[in-house]
């Protein structure tokens, strides 16, 4: 090899089969299931796999030699609370493990608490503790905008994003950072720090769910836990969430998860109320069955708000 | 004289990848690793400096290898080890500890013999880079 071709003169392996790539991989099956467990999200699937597909084509032009750097993957995930961001970042870190772009493929789960300290002196060994354990796998730092506070110029979360910013940049093959919150608090994060916007590739935006999305992740959700709707319930969980979505605090998935919880309180009280009212032994039909009563007993209808 | 301490210390050297390797083996155990150093390479001498913390809780060796070419940068001239501690219960001590590093002069040890009552000879050692004060040796 003379060096000044890119292409490696001796031709030897000249095409790569992307075919062993994928299944060595296995990103398919990762991406099928994402498909399978998580409802909508139709934009961030697709931006999903086209990042895959960006991987495996890269990976398959490092073989060839048409690559050097490692590609960027630090990443930006937005939406609103409830909308899959930690859940797709997991899945994120599976596919980068499969592909080899992560050696262990863990995610680090972290929020301001965790990189910046209390005092001076302190953030320092902080972030880069939490940097060294996230090192081989994937950190995800939660409501990222909250590193970066201006209205306090001496506020440590400055010293924070330095050192992560230099080791996203000097250990890209150790790491991949994935930052997220809101889109709006996001887009101004970025604004003030334009060193941590240059150094992220991808970014990434969470549709909230709509109606229709919710009740099938209230299905999913309660199937999941052997619980089942029947006709009328379903019909007053439909009620349920169209009002739900207007009322403040609402966190999409998160709120129909915590909505679940205590119509599973209220079926709970309802079987036991009934055992006790001497109305026989409860079948299991009783036991799975969730029934209109347990939802249209919630605040929500009072006009009143969930938690 | 080349300094024998530790587990490996009868290899050559380690290059980085085969002290990565070393440091994932540790880890895989569930082993936290740690980073040592000294300028007083005398066996007896079990206290060096600790650089940083113990890591607990690393996946990758990835995290270690950057505390170890910080601590090599801040002192070249110094011994360095790292050491790897299983904190399981009951068992809670060192696992693993190995040299990574050494100043590129070692000058060995002076074997010394004091004589005592009845003309009792006590031997002993000190390393010649320890005549000098801490801090300035190894120059």
């Amino acid at each position: 090899m003379n060096g000044d071709a890119p292409v490696p003169a001796t031709a030897a392996p000249a095409a790569v089969d992307l075919q062993s790539i994928l299944r060595d991989a296995d990103v398919g099956s990762v991406l099928e299931q994402l498909d399978r467990d998580l409802v909508g999200l139709a934009p961030v699937k697709a931006s999903l796999r086209r990042i895959a597909a960006y991987l495996v084509v890269t990976r398959a032009r490092r073989q060839l030699g048409l690559e050097a750097q490692p590609p960027s993957l630090h990443m930006c995930f937005t939406g609103n609370p409830g909308t899959g961001k930690t859940t797709v970042a997991l899945r994120m870190a599976q596919i980068l493990h499969r592909l080899g772009y992560v050696r262990k493929g863990h995610l680090v789960a972290v929020t301001r608490d965790d990189l910046v300290g209390q005092y001076i002196g302190h953030t320092a060994p902080k972030t880069k503790d939490v940097l060294k354990r996230a090192m081989g796998g994937v950190l995800f730092i939660d409501e990222a905008y909250y590193l970066y506070r201006p209205e306090n110029e001496r506020d440590y979360g400055q010293e924070a994003i330095e050192i992560l910013l230099q080791v996203m940049e000097n250990q890209r093959d150790d790491l991949v950072v994935i930052l997220a919150g809101y889109k709006d608090r996001m887009d101004t994060f970025f604004r003030s720090n334009p060193g941590m916007s240059s150094r992220i590739a991808h970014h990434i935006d969470f549709p909230d769910y709509t109606p229709d999305e919710l009740l099938e992740i209230a299905q999913q959700m309660a199937g999941q836990s052997n619980y089942r709707f029947d006709a009328p319930a379903l019909a007053a969980l439909r009620e349920y969430i169209a009002l739900r979505v207007t009322q403040p605090h609402f966190a999409n998935a998160r709120s129909i998860r915590n909505a679940l919880d205590r119509v599973r309180l209220r079926q709970a009280n309802r079987v036991f109320d009934d055992a006790l009212a001497g109305s026989g032994s409860a079948d299991a039909d009783a036991l799975v069955r969730i029934s209109e009563s347990d939802i249209r007993a919630s605040r929500v209808f009072a006009g009143g708000n969930a938690a | 004289m080349r300094l024998t301490q530790g587990t490996f210390s009868f290899l050559p050297d380690f290059t980085d990848d085969e002290i990565r390797a070393q440091i994932e083996y540790a880890l895989g155990r569930g082993w936290a690793c740690s980073i040592e150093h000294t300028d007083d390479p005398h066996p007896r001498n079990v206290y060096w400096d600790m650089w940083g913390t113990p890591m607990f809780g690393l996946k990758d060796a990835a995290g270690v290898m950057t505390e170890l070419a910080a601590c090599r940068k801040a002192h070249p001239n110094d011994y360095v080890k790292v050491n790897a501690f299983d904190s399981t219960r009951g068992v809670e001590s060192m696992c693993l500890s190995f040299i990574v590093h050494r100043p590129a002069d070692e000058p060995g040890f002076e074997l010394r013999r004091d004589e005592g009552a009845g003309r009792n000879v006590r031997y002993g050692t000190r390393a010649y880079s320890a005549q000098q004060a801490p801090g300035r040796r190894y120059r």
